[in-house]
């Protein structure tokens, strides 16, 4: 059974994709949100917000989603090595947008070993950071239903992207320069699909529908989870980035770092947040010159980066137009 | 499976021991989380390690490998003295009440009768005390001192949570907590279910770790109703089909065995098999089993198996062993017995235990055949491959013929899962280049042999000459006319029984059901049990109707479960004494006072009345076993036994090493490394990301698990000075590897009669060929030696030792 | 369109024109702003369905093939993508990492193409053709059992056993494949056949 499309959002992606030419249901019409765009006009529509629920107390770890994920945007992660543990490949890539990681902890209240397990990728935050930092006009957009996807043939590969998300998501290709990450398959959800990884997940720790229909389903496997003597178990849905579109149900969510460093109260950061219309390519250079001044730490210091020319660039730019101040940002 | 998978989803309480659900089958494993999330299940995990399925349970318990007999007996013995037991179900459903035989005893470890020349036990003291018709001597209200269940109880009075702890290593408190959860199984509303797997079969003691599980559940009342059983997770997609059409030594299709030797004529041999009831009034459904054979034949033999030829008795292998199982044609292979081999999808090299004698036994056949979609480390056994295959290639004799084949998504036909499913699928892909399907290569193989023995005659030629190939094209029979074939057909108009006048079914029309299946050559029937997969109603396997009337998860109209498209198997047992459902709430059938009735198929005869055929027609009581009498070689009731390389004595008989009735070749048993030499305790596993040596081929899997790894605790570790992520080599008296170590808090040493055991877990899917790093496995490492009862290698439990090392080096390297 | 613009050139026009305040000052005026919001082409349209069974364990998952080409119409089918059957009662459109990956196990750049023979004492597989694999292995087999065969054991019982060639049946194969597989070992009268279900 397909979706019916005359609802504006799937409600599940627990069904079989169509095989008819269909027309896609997202576009320039439904978008929210544009990146370096300041006078983008009102959506036609209003979509229904969607959301991935992902329970990580359903979670058996068995990376079905990655391999879904692979499969369905046709990527090519290589093969690695085992370096001593089970997360492979070792770190989201531009071939791997989701990733299962796996932290052994031992409860300190009942010594027992507790083997968490938690699929990554984009949270599709709906006050999304990588949006916020990106300067390419349209590389990086949000649809009304919440979904946060990238336009390709727009990006520079900045990564500015990369340091304007909380989560650590977006990863560059080295192959082509572009920034790539977890599209939430907008490509199936545009035609009444949920996303392959939902679809896929043997225990439905994955599931996929409206952001309401999520929250109700959290709720009742929290109440579940309670019973079972997880006190602290709660929704992971963090405000500081506005909610997601991508939520966790956690055994512990008291302490979310617990599973592979989650962040406890995720915010854009402060200097992207203070971007604002024409502020922001001030910010961008100081963005910049910033990676410069911490001697090419995070996301400059990674391969195919910025090549020495271009920050001298982004130095001038910056000495040009703001002086000495950008270093009081930091 | 006794039960569906989809069954599991009503169940209240699962136990994977000896198996890992979640990691091995993660998709039959959603109906745990579904009984979890709907009914508020519980999940106990009773494993060495801290699996994936650990990780979703709500008790973990470790135990060490191979002691799981111990562990299982222990429980048992927790429940019967709590009074924790389905009475009423034990009393009237089990032979609790029959009377054993005075001389059957069971000492120092040992039953009654043990020859330790012949490796042997005269099992003629495990039996009831019969009475002058030759039915059993019982006693209702199980006072009788010889009666099983007094027997049992003694049996286990030894199984103390102190002597569960001390052979098991589990600690005493996480043993009572699992026994305490699975005693509260016993009343009629809470189920269990138990889903094991290798975990469990994988041992010298392998179909006794089974048994004890089934005796427990026996004893709960769990076998029979919706959410219980006995839940066998088989490996392959169609394992379960190979295994039910008989594709192995000893078997012919259906569970008809194997004539041996001592079956001079097919009366002598069916003397042996058409059990008569040992209860007065019982059903014993094997007293139709001269019905199935002779179909069976008729089915192989057309016309040219005829009543006064025995059925074409003669036509048949007769054995003068047990059977031979695959160690022992290894062995022979070693021994430079055999000359031929035809792998058909099977990668021996890497499956069967002690690869170097593996690698001997290939290089002494003349000729090798492999039939397989992909590359095998089995057909390039003769290349060099550095120190992942290093043989001297230009010494090996041997001719390799790799043939490829089709696979899944190019070829059309049924494949029957775990549970029994008969399930039709179709072809959507154009095979690669030149691959053919395999019923195309066997046909083809079939055909130029039969032309040669038809030109040149040759050793009995008559059973080629004259078996039954008259498919429209004989070089390529359809799956369709197959499917027909293994159903079954009158050869002659059949008439009704009760009414001669009434015609049944017409000559050359397929039969409905094994129903109609008979002894006196007018039907043939390639596998009773199958009968009714494709009969005139059509093709029944490729049904599709997904319907599920109150979501009972029986699925009666999608596709074909054998037998008779029943979903769960003694679901007479799931009604009390009066046929009522011993919870309403979970009814499968009922008796409506004249019939049985409900949402499945009645695993009983649907007008037999309830208190008078037992439920378990498949025994000659109508019973089920908790005592199985001379029927398996290793005992009646389960016993402790050590794996033949443990790390500790057996307890209960410190002399004793592994199943005392396991065979063991000489060579094999001059391989056994002892506890001292290799102080560790090795056992084998799959991991999610993988199966078995295929995956290896796909760059996806590759990159989610590309490299061999052994994974050890972190006590080990530091005792040992091994790195997380570093190289070391591990050892058995039968081999070395070597393998990245992973680190781990989800293994932890066991304390196990009074002294630590280190347990060294090593996954098993990797090799030289494939798009992954090139690897191990753990069969290089492991003892050759297999279950007492049907030779399944003991691949869960040997010794190795390990020390950090350096990287292994490829043929490129070397050079 | 500005479709190839580098990072470099977005700097060097950014040094141009930062202190504008319109991101056409950029060089990304909103009439030249690349692609319009869209989402990848759905690569399902248009293929054929085929309902198939997972090969790899014994849950048996429903999985739908979807190819380029028809079978059924007598075309070349290329399998482009295999997902879950969200109508098959027991995974319900599931697939456990194996699962989902099948296509890559279908197009498995180790898939095997052609028979191939490799000679005693040979370091390497030599193509050859059908017919000559069937006629060779016909041959090797009808000489191995015709002198290894017995016929009768010591108290003259016809007892059937070739014990001298053996056969590793393939436990992914269908129940058809098996039986016709079943009765070719079985009337030759080879006692050594086994298959997964032993290990």
């Amino acid at each position: 059974m397909t979706n019916s499309l005359q609802m504006d959002s799937p409600r599940t992606a627990v069904s079989n994709p169509p095989v008819q030419a269909m027309d896609s249901n997202l576009g320039e019409r439904d978008l929210v949100r544009r990146s370096a765009t300041s006078d983008l006009p009102p959506p036609e529509r209003q979509l229904t917000a969607v959301a991935k629920l992902i329970d990580v107390s359903k979670c058996i770890g068995c990376k079905a989603c990655q391999s879904a994920c692979v499969e369905w945007n046709d990527t090519h992660p290589g093969v690695g090595e085992n370096v001593g543990v089970y997360t492979n490949p070792h770190d989201l890539t531009e071939d791997m947008f989701t990733l299962m990681r796996f932290s052994e902890w031992i409860n300190p209240e009942t010594d027992n070993l507790e083997w968490l397990i938690r699929k990554d990728g984009c949270m599709h935050c709906a006050d999304p950071g990588c949006l916020k930092a990106c300067p390419a006009p349209g590389a990086i957009v949000q649809y009304s239903n919440g979904i946060v996807d990238f336009i390709h043939e727009n990006c520079i590969g900045c990564g500015y992207c990369v340091k304007g998300c909380p989560f650590n998501i977006p990863r560059i290709s080295k192959a082509d320069h572009r920034a790539y990450k977890c599209t939430l398959c907008s490509d199936r959800v545009a035609v009444g699909q949920g996303p392959a990884c939902a679809k896929a997940c043997p225990t439905q720790a994955i599931v996929f529908g409206t952001k309401d229909d999520m929250k109700k389903h959290a709720d009742e496997r929290i109440a579940d989870l309670k019973s079972r003597g997880y006190a602290n178990a709660g929704l992971y849905d963090p405000q500081g980035v506005g909610g997601t579109h991508v939520m966790y149900v956690l055994h512990h969510n008291d302490k979310p770092h617990i599973y592979a460093d989650l962040p406890d109260d995720p915010k854009i950061s402060g200097v992207v947040q203070a971007w604002k219309g024409a502020t922001k390519y001030v910010g961008l250079a100081t963005m910049g010159f910033l990676a410069v001044g911490a001697a090419l730490h995070g996301v400059f210091a990674k391969p195919n980066r910025v090549s020495h020319e271009d920050e001298e660039g982004a130095e001038e730019v910056l000495k040009d137009k703001l002086g000495g101040q950008s270093e009081e940002r930091a | 499976m006794t039960n569906a998978w989809t069954d599991i989803k009503n169940t209240d309480l699962v136990v994977v021991m000896g198996g890992n659900a979640a990691e091995a089958h993660p998709c039959g494993f959603k109906w745990v989380t579904e009984a979890k999330h709907h009914r508020g299940a519980k999940l106990i995990v009773v494993d060495p390690r801290y699996t994936r399925t650990a990780s979703v349970s709500d008790y973990y318990a470790p135990i060490r490998q191979g002691t799981d007999i111990a562990f299982l007996n222990g429980v048992m013995k927790y429940c019967i003295d709590n009074g924790k037991v389905q009475w009423e179900y034990m009393k009237a459903f089990t032979n609790a009440a029959y009377i054993v035989k005075d001389d059957f005893a069971y000492h120092d470890g040992l039953f009654t009768g043990y020859d330790p020349e012949k490796r042997d036990y005269d099992k003629s003291s495990w039996d009831y005390v019969l009475d002058e018709e030759g039915f059993v001597t019982s006693d209702p209200t199980l006072q009788h001192p010889r009666c099983v269940w007094n027997l049992l109880k003694e049996h286990l009075a030894s199984y103390t949570p102190e002597m569960v702890e001390r052979i098991c290593g589990t600690p005493k408190d996480k043993f009572l907590k699992v026994a305490e959860m699975i005693s509260e199984c016993s009343t009629p509303t809470k189920t269990m279910t138990s889903m094991y797997a290798l975990g469990w079969t994988q041992h010298s003691h392998g179909s006794q770790n089974i048994r004890a599980m089934a005796m427990l559940q026996l004893i709960l009342g769990n076998i029979g109703v919706r959410g219980g059983g006995m839940n066998a997770l088989r490996g392959h997609s169609n394992i379960q089909g190979l295994t039910d059409l008989g594709l192995m030594s000893h078997l012919l299709t259906g569970y008809l065995t194997m004539p041996s030797e001592k079956d001079v004529d097919f009366t002598t041999y069916m003397k042996s098999r058409e059990f008569k009831p040992l209860v007065k009034g019982q059903t014993s459904y094997w007293q139709n089993y001269k019905k199935f054979m002779v179909s069976f034949q008729k089915s192989m033999w057309g016309d040219k198996a005829q009543a006064e030829n025995d059925w074409g008795f003669n036509y048949l292998s007769k054995l003068d062993v047990p059977a031979y199982d695959v160690l022992r044609m290894f062995e022979l292979m070693y021994q430079g017995k055999v000359n031929g081999y035809i792998c058909q999808g099977f990668n021996p090299l890497l499956a069967f235990p002690n690869r170097a004698k593996n690698t001997e036994a290939l290089s002494k056949l003349k000729f090798l055949v492999t039939m397989d979609p992909l590359e095998t480390e089995t057909s390039r056994f003769w290349e060099n491959h550095g120190d992942f295959n290093d043989v001297d290639t230009a010494a090996i004799q041997t001719e390799v013929f790799q043939l490829p084949t089709t696979c899944f998504a190019e070829e059309e036909g049924s494949l029957t899962n775990s549970g029994r499913w008969l399930q039709w699928h179709w072809a959507g892909g154009t095979p690669p280049a030149e691959a053919k399907h395999d019923t195309y290569i066997v046909a083809q193989i079939f055909l130029r042999m039969r032309e040669l023995y038809k030109t040149e005659g040759g050793a009995f030629p008559d059973p080629v000459l004259d078996l039954t190939w008259d498919y429209a094209d004989p070089n390529e029979p359809t799956p369709e006319e197959l499917a027909k074939e293994i159903n079954g057909r009158a050869l002659t108009d059949l008439m009704d029984p009760t009414d001669p006048t009434k015609l049944l079914v017409a000559a050359g029309k397929q039969v409905v059901n094994f129903s109609q299946l008979r002894d006196d050559g007018s039907t043939a029937s390639g596998c009773w049990i199958y009968s009714g997969c494709f009969n005139e109603q059509g093709n029944n396997m490729a049904r599709r109707d997904n319907h599920d009337p109150d979501d009972t998860g029986a699925y009666l109209n999608w596709t074909f479960a054998w037998p008779l498209n029943r979903r769960t198997l003694y679901n007479r047992a799931s009604a009390d004494l009066n046929g009522k459902p011993w919870d309403p709430t979970r009814k499968i059938i009922e008796w409506d006072g004249a019939k049985w009735s409900g949402y499945d198929v009645p695993d009983i005869a649907p007008t037999a009345k309830p208190g008078e055929v037992g439920p378990f027609i498949m025994n000659q009581e109508g019973t089920a076993r908790l005592f199985s009498r001379g029927l398996m070689r290793d005992g009646p009731f389960p016993a402790h036994m050590e794996p033949f390389e443990s790390p500790v004595a057996n307890v209960f008989n410190p002399k004793m090493r592994g199943n005392p009735v396991s065979r063991i070749f000489q060579t094999d048993a001059d391989q056994l490394g002892t506890s001292a030499e290799f102080p560790y305790a090795a056992t084998s596993y799959r991991l999610t990301e993988h199966f078995h040596y295929w995956t290896k081929h796909n760059r996806v899997n590759s990159a989610l698990q590309p490299e061999f790894f052994v994974e050890i605790s972190v006590e080990l570790a530091e005792e040992k000075g091994i790195d997380n992520g570093g190289w070391v080599r591990v050892w058995s008296k039968r081999g070395s590897i070597k393998a990245k170590a992973v680190v781990t808090r989800r293994i932890r040493p066991l304390i196990c009669d009074g002294k630590p055991v280190h347990i060294v877990g090593i996954p098993l899917h990797w090799g030289f060929t494939g798009s992954a790093k090139k690897g191990f496995g753990p069969n290089s490492l492991a003892a050759f030696v297999g279950d007492a009862n049907i030779d399944t290698p003991e691949s869960k439990a040997f010794l190795v030792n390990i020390e950090p090392s350096t990287a292994p080096k490829d043929k490129e390297l070397v050079s | 369109m500005n479709l190839d613009l580098s990072r470099r050139s977005f700097l060097k026009l950014a040094g141009a024109g930062v202190a504008a305040t319109s991101v056409g000052a950029m060089g990304f005026g909103e009439a030249e702003a690349a692609e319009a919001a869209h989402v990848r082409p759905f690569k399902l349209a248009t293929t054929t369905e085929t309902r198939n069974t997972c090969p790899y364990c014994s849950v048996a998952c429903g999985v739908i093939l979807y190819s380029k080409g028809d079978l059924r119409k007598g075309e070349k089918a290329d399998i482009i993508h295999i997902e879950g059957d969200a109508d098959h009662p027991t995974n319900r459109g599931t697939l456990c990492p194996k699962g989902a990956a099948l296509k890559d196990f279908v197009k498995s750049p180790t898939r095997l193409q052609y028979p191939m023979h490799r000679k005693p004492g040979s370091d390497k597989f030599e193509r050859i053709s059908w017919d000559q694999a069937f006629d060779r292995i016909a041959r090797l087999m009808k000489d191995d059992r015709d002198a290894n065969f017995t016929a009768t054991n010591n108290a003259g019982l016809p007892v059937n056993r070739w014990s001298t060639t053996g056969m590793l049946a393939a436990s992914a194969t269908t129940n058809e494949t098996a039986w016709a597989t079943f009765k070719f070992a079985k009337s030759l009268g080879i006692v050594g056949f086994d298959n997964q279900a032993r290990v």
